[in-house]
């Protein structure tokens, strides 16, 4: 084995193992919290799929969608940016409807389909939106790239749907995947490095698919 | 996040009681502003009844006419169904104004009615606001006013009702349907569903403790030309500095409607039937009691232009 393979370890592994050690760390006062009468820390349990797989947990009433996936299900994709709805950075589908994972409780979700940008793709099996945003460069840091890509797949399907925005002039007419009508739609995600012209090249890119 | 209890309820009247039983309950529906504000603890709910499985998440035409819209819909979904697009598009064109695709995805109908000022005191739990601590004072008045209210305040708040789609329906009279715990329903005319809240700016709706929204109904449709323009520091999700709601017919006669001036969608029926003379008429009789601070006084002519493009628009 050569020393390149033993330190084969990706970035994004480092990442997800550094977010495990912060949940580690983070024993102690949970652990007190258990030490509580349980009532003052209510728990439930709750059932979805994620991903086409079955989960069921307990989680504590407090734990948003969000969290559930990061740190219970160590689905890393899904990112916290901001925790209120204003970036964008978490959004996942639930049951085939792009929501942001952070302004939402997991216990509200029994019996939902989530997907996540784990399940849209994978690295050797990769979504059209996914391989789009690769080849226009539709990101610079990526922070919130899995959370623009979920959205970019759900804008195209909610344009297929006839679902109107606020710049469709005519809202009884067809609907067209124009650059204005991308733009608007993805206004809910915010990508600080500003590679909006080229998500929009990615986007525009699928749309003619 | 304070620690609270959860449960889904069966029924709207078992939502209802649920709520009025437990002291510090609240309904939830959408979350997507109240688990914004409970994760600040500027809500602190000890029980949620989440109203999900009500099945009230239809849209049905209404024997006289209308349309009756479940508290469950959402705003998404609302504002793409047909009928809404044909005959009530100033209220597709309002929901459309607001908030993000993901946060429409989630909103409901009832939730978007009951969702909180976005003043920056508000959402400041270090600073004085006698919405979120009554009688703590009002750290806004002095303040950064640029987007307040400017009429139908007082001198305990001066926060605007933040929506779109509540300006649209406040323009179109609709009609608020509720439950109460003890099963009894009523009716509650948009124009009286939001308080004017003087000395109580903790008291925003004349809804009682545990009482549900059910239902939003809109009346027959109104003809004519439906638009609505709204002013904002970006061109996409952000809340209005202005809005302007109108249904303008042929004639030029018509209604109109303000959003971002006031503690609820603004609409003085007196001023409609100025809508012929041109926009200063309107403006000046809609907005004669405004009383601006220094920082927000421009949103009067920033509203008289706006509507003066409306009319334009109206009559293109």
């Amino acid at each position: 084995m050569s020393d390149r393979e033993n330190f084969s370890v990706s970035r994004r592994e480092v990442m997800a193992g550094g977010a495990a050690t912060a949940a580690a760390t983070a024993i102690p006062p949970a652990q007190a919290r258990a030490q509580q009468p349980p009532d003052t820390v209510p728990t439930m349990p709750v059932a979805f799929q994620v991903n086409g797989k079955q989960v069921k947990l307990d989680v504590d009433t407090r734990t948003t969608l969000l969290d559930t996936l990061r740190e219970h299900l160590k689905l890393t994709g899904t990112k916290k940016g901001c925790d209120h709805g204003q970036c964008g950075a978490c959004t996942v589908m639930v049951n085939g409807v792009r929501v942001n994972s952070c302004l939402s409780l997991a216990v509200m979700h029994e019996g939902d389909e989530v997907t996540t940008i784990e399940g849209l793709g994978q690295p050797d099996n990769l979504h059209p939106m996914q391989a789009a945003f690769v080849k226009h460069d539709g990101y610079q840091c990526g922070y919130c790239t899995p959370g623009q890509i979920c959205s970019a797949v759900s804008v195209l399907e909610e344009i297929g749907k006839g679902i109107p925005s606020h710049v469709t002039e005519d809202l009884t007419g067809p609907m067209r995947a124009t650059r204005d009508e991308m733009r608007e739609r993805m206004s809910g995600n915010i990508c600080r490095c500003g590679a909006y012209s080229n998500i929009s090249d990615a986007m525009s890119e699928v749309a003619e698919g | 996040m304070r620690a609270f209890t959860y449960e889904r309820a069966g029924d709207p009247a078992g939502a209802a009681k649920a709520v009025a039983a437990t002291k510090g309950a609240k309904f939830i529906a959408g979350g997507t502003n109240l688990l914004d504000l409970m994760k600040l603890e500027i809500e602190a709910p000890t029980h949620l009844v989440d109203v999900q499985d009500l099945g009230l998440d239809k849209i049905e035409d209404t024997d006289e006419g209308g349309l009756r819209i479940g508290t469950l819909v959402s705003n998404t979904t609302l504002s793409a169904h047909p009928r809404v697009r044909q005959d009530y598009a100033v209220l597709t064109r309002a929901i459309q104004a607001g908030a993000s695709g993901q946060l429409r995805n989630k909103a409901t109908t009832g939730g978007n009615l009951l969702q909180r000022t976005r003043c920056p005191y508000f959402y400041d739990p270090n600073m004085p606001c006698n919405k979120r601590r009554p009688g703590s004072g009002c750290a806004a008045i002095n303040g950064a006013s640029r987007q307040l209210g400017v009429i139908g305040t007082s001198d305990k708040c001066i926060a605007t009702y933040p929506g779109d789609m509540a300006v649209a329906m406040r323009l179109l009279d609709a009609v608020v349907e509720t439950v109460k715990p003890g099963g009894d329903t009523r009716a509650i005319r948009i124009a009286d569903f939001h308080r004017l809240w003087g000395d109580t700016p903790h008291i925003e709706t004349v809804l009682e403790p545990g009482e549900m929204i059910t239902a939003v109904t809109l009346p027959r449709p109104l003809g004519g030309k439906h638009v609505y323009h709204k002013v904002r520091d970006r061109r996409s999700y952000a809340f209005a500095l202005v809005s302007v709601a109108a249904v303008i017919q042929p004639d030029g006669t018509g209604r109109v409607a303000f959003g971002g001036m006031a503690p609820r969608p603004w609409r003085v029926e007196a001023a409609d039937a100025l809508l012929p003379r041109g926009a200063k008429a309107v403006i000046e009789r809609a907005f004669a009691d405004a009383r601006p601070t220094p920082d927000n006084a421009f949103k009067i002519p920033l509203a008289e232009r706006t509507l003066a493009g409306v009319i334009a628009e109206a009559r293109s």
